[in-house]
């Protein structure tokens, strides 16, 4: 056969068309060979400064993983949604996660409210969610994985503490949404549960500003200590004018959700001073692992980036959580990476060790009672490996995979 | 009775709080009839002068009433020169213009200041009364409130500029045939009314944060006031602040902060339904 220009011509033009037609499902390969992990924080509006800690983080675990060679070989590439405060854009970004980048796994949600927004979405879409911020707990979905603290953690060591310390009377102070109002209820329970009691509840808007009918509600009312559930632009208001009335000589602080935000920065030492917190992690925890996080994550942004709070090391745990399970799955494939994350993970991490738990979902962890002087957390207490009891005692994935609700707690 | 005395001066403070922030939108909004939907962004231009001059090393008082009325009230005037001036006797036009420049300062401090909330420390001790503790600085606001009113009350009534800004108001061609610069009394009268956003914003910063979104919170408030005081600037927004305050605040303590909103929004719509004009429109007509 003899070898014709026009021959040779023709059958490059066929062979070329032949490689163009797929060329669609060509590209897809090639781009799903990075995995996509969403994220969906708030990076502007009114929790801008929580989201940004938590968005650093994230990228910051990414990157060690990426640098390390990456997760089953493959490179992590984060998609990243600004949910702006808003909840209408946490549905339409969690569809688009889903639906438009295939996302393997999405991260984020600060408050309740927008995990509440985007949980269904990403039940629907068969996407696995990591929700990685201290919330009220009661959450049960086998898709949904709530790596950072519930109650039973937290908000029992700070009440255990303010009635043994303080004395048995107290007040909340919660934000007027689902978070606020179901760990009020927790605040009551343990209350009880120690001898106490609490005298009020009050529930705030997030932009209220002014305090002053609040303050001499509580003056009437003579607590031991108040306890403050309060998020968005509403706590400096209220530490300020708490500290401007002379009370915090008088009356004790403690909160569920102080210097997870600015707040120690803005405030003066006085108005900080005595306040209790309790979380997973603080930045002054001494081990190990957390001096050397702290010093790579502060050669990296700066010695001046404001102190890491929980909720930053939460979104950072919650990343290496989800990469342990995609390598123990061998693939990123839903089901397989939920089967492997129930394999019952434990992780050394800077808050301490680690333990995700099966049948919950949730994590057992270190939690540490700290209280403010002089602008710094000192640390008063420390409870290891403490369950999620709460969550525990109302929910079971293994015995009832298809159970998909937040279970609430009922107190009077 | 302690208790009721610091029920009183949280009511009177209340009253005193919707004045401040009124007072300006009462000038730009009652007197020259200009929708100024970024009333609230002057009150946070102010906060955040105030910030800056505080952590610059300014004192605490010239901080917070000094600077914030003439860096707002010169903002205001640039404002005027620029864009209102063209827009007079359009109302819808200068809402619009008034909305986009409210959405252009949010984004523009947010550029500048970023979403940090920010603040200046208070420098005012609390107070006892009986067994209660209550802040010295809410006494200082219901002052200054009240010093406030009846300076602008003077401006307004005693002086010269007062009577040609009134003048001006009322009929702008007859008091530009008597030979007065209507053209510059429009500014001055802008300028006065941004200025006093400002100073409102000042006063405040101390006591809540300021990020550049915090206009929203006020600028309900303020819209409410000034239409249920109707048409005279200063006795309207008083006689509103009066009333709106008395209620919210009493529905907070019988109640909480939310219902203690929701009662005040209750009552400013029963009260534009019975009275469409304002208090002003049938009580104390013709007062300033």
């Amino acid at each position: 056969m003899k070898l014709t220009r026009r021959d040779t011509l023709r059958s490059v033009a066929t062979a070329t068309l032949a490689a163009a037609l797929p060329m669609p499902f060509i590209a897809r390969a090639e781009a799903a060979s990075d995995i996509v992990l969403a994220s969906l924080y708030d990076l502007s509006g009114i929790n801008q400064e929580v989201g940004k800690g938590m968005f650093d983080t994230l990228s910051f675990a990414v990157d060690e993983i990426n640098e390390g060679g990456g997760l089953l070989g493959r490179k992590i590439r984060v998609i990243s949604y600004d949910m702006q405060g808003n909840l209408q854009l946490g549905s339409q970004y969690a569809q688009q996660a889903a639906l438009k980048d295939r996302a393997d796994v999405v991260h984020g949600g600060i408050t309740s409210a927008s995990r509440e927004v985007i949980r269904p979405v990403l039940d629907k879409y068969k996407t696995l969610y990591f929700y990685d911020t201290p919330y009220e707990g009661g959450v049960c979905d086998r898709n949904i994985f709530c790596v950072a603290c519930t109650p039973a953690q937290t908000v029992e060591k700070t009440i255990a503490y303010a009635t043994k310390n303080w004395g048995k009377k107290g007040y909340t102070l919660a934000a007027n949404y689902n978070y606020g109002q179901i760990t009020a209820d927790w605040v009551k329970k343990y209350a009880r549960d120690n001898g106490g009691e609490v005298l009020g509840t009050e529930f705030f808007p997030f932009d209220v500003t002014n305090f002053g009918s609040t303050l001499a509600k509580i003056q009437a009312a003579q607590p031991d200590w108040i306890i403050a559930v309060l998020v968005g632009g509403t706590p400096l208001a209220f530490y300020r004018q708490f500290a401007a009335a002379g009370l915090n000589s008088k009356i004790h602080i403690c909160s569920t959700t102080f210097g997870s935000s600015n707040e120690v920065s803005i405030l003066a030492a006085n108005e900080v001073e005595g306040i209790v917190v309790c979380y997973n992690y603080l930045e002054v925890i001494d081990n190990a692992k957390n001096r050397d996080f702290v010093t790579r994550f502060r050669a990296k942004f700066g010695a001046n980036y404001p102190p890491l709070a929980e909720l930053a090391m939460s979104s950072y745990q919650g990343i290496h959580l989800w990469a342990e399970g995609v390598r123990r799955a061998g693939t990123t494939e839903r089901m397989k990476v939920i089967e492997a994350l129930e394999s019952g993970i434990t992780l050394d991490m800077p808050s301490g060790k680690i333990y995700l738990d099966p049948a919950t979902h949730h994590v057992t962890q270190d939690v540490h009672l700290a209280v403010y002087h002089d602008k710094m957390p000192k640390i008063i207490e420390t409870f290891a490996q403490l369950p999620p009891s709460d969550t525990a005692a109302v929910c079971n994935l293994t015995k009832n995979p298809n159970d998909n609700q937040q279970y609430v707690i009922k107190v009077d | 009775m302690a208790y009721a005395t610091v029920v009183g001066i949280e009511i009177v403070y209340a009253i005193a709080t919707l004045v401040l922030v009124s007072l300006g939108l009462a000038i730009v909004f009652g007197m020259m009839r200009v929708i100024n939907l970024a009333h609230g962004e002057f009150l946070v231009m102010g906060g955040y002068s105030a910030t800056i001059a505080f952590h610059h090393g300014v004192n605490f008082w010239i901080a917070i009433i000094f600077v914030p009325p003439v860096a707002v009230g010169l903002i205001g005037l640039v404002i005027e020169r620029t864009i209102i001036r063209f827009l007079y006797g359009r109302m819808w036009e200068t809402m619009l213009a008034c909305w986009g420049l409210s959405l252009f300062l949010v984004g523009l401090m947010t550029m500048i200041f970023g979403g940090d909330t920010e603040g200046v420390p208070m420098r005012v001790p609390g107070i006892r009364i009986g067994a209660y503790q209550t802040s010295g600085y809410e006494l200082f606001v219901i002052a200054f409130s009240m010093l406030l009113v009846g300076a602008v009350w003077v401006l307004l009534r005693l002086t010269r500029l007062g009577l040609l800004a009134r003048a001006t108001m009322q009929n702008t061609a007859m008091a530009e045939a008597l030979g007065t610069n209507t053209d510059s009394v429009y500014a001055l009268t802008f300028a006065l009314g941004a200025g006093l956003a400002g100073l409102a914003g000042g006063i405040i910063a101390p006591l809540s944060g300021i990020v550049p979104t915090s206009g929203g919170s006020y600028i309900g408030q303020a819209f409410i006031t000034v239409l249920g005081g109707g048409a005279s600037a200063l006795t309207g927004v008083t006689s509103a602040s009066l009333l709106f305050g008395v209620v919210g605040q009493i529905a907070t303590f019988a109640s909480n902060a939310v219902l203690g909103s929701v009662a005040l929004l209750a009552a400013a719509v029963i009260l534009i339904r019975v009275l469409p004009d304002g208090i002003t429109g049938r009580y104390f007509q013709g007062n300033l």
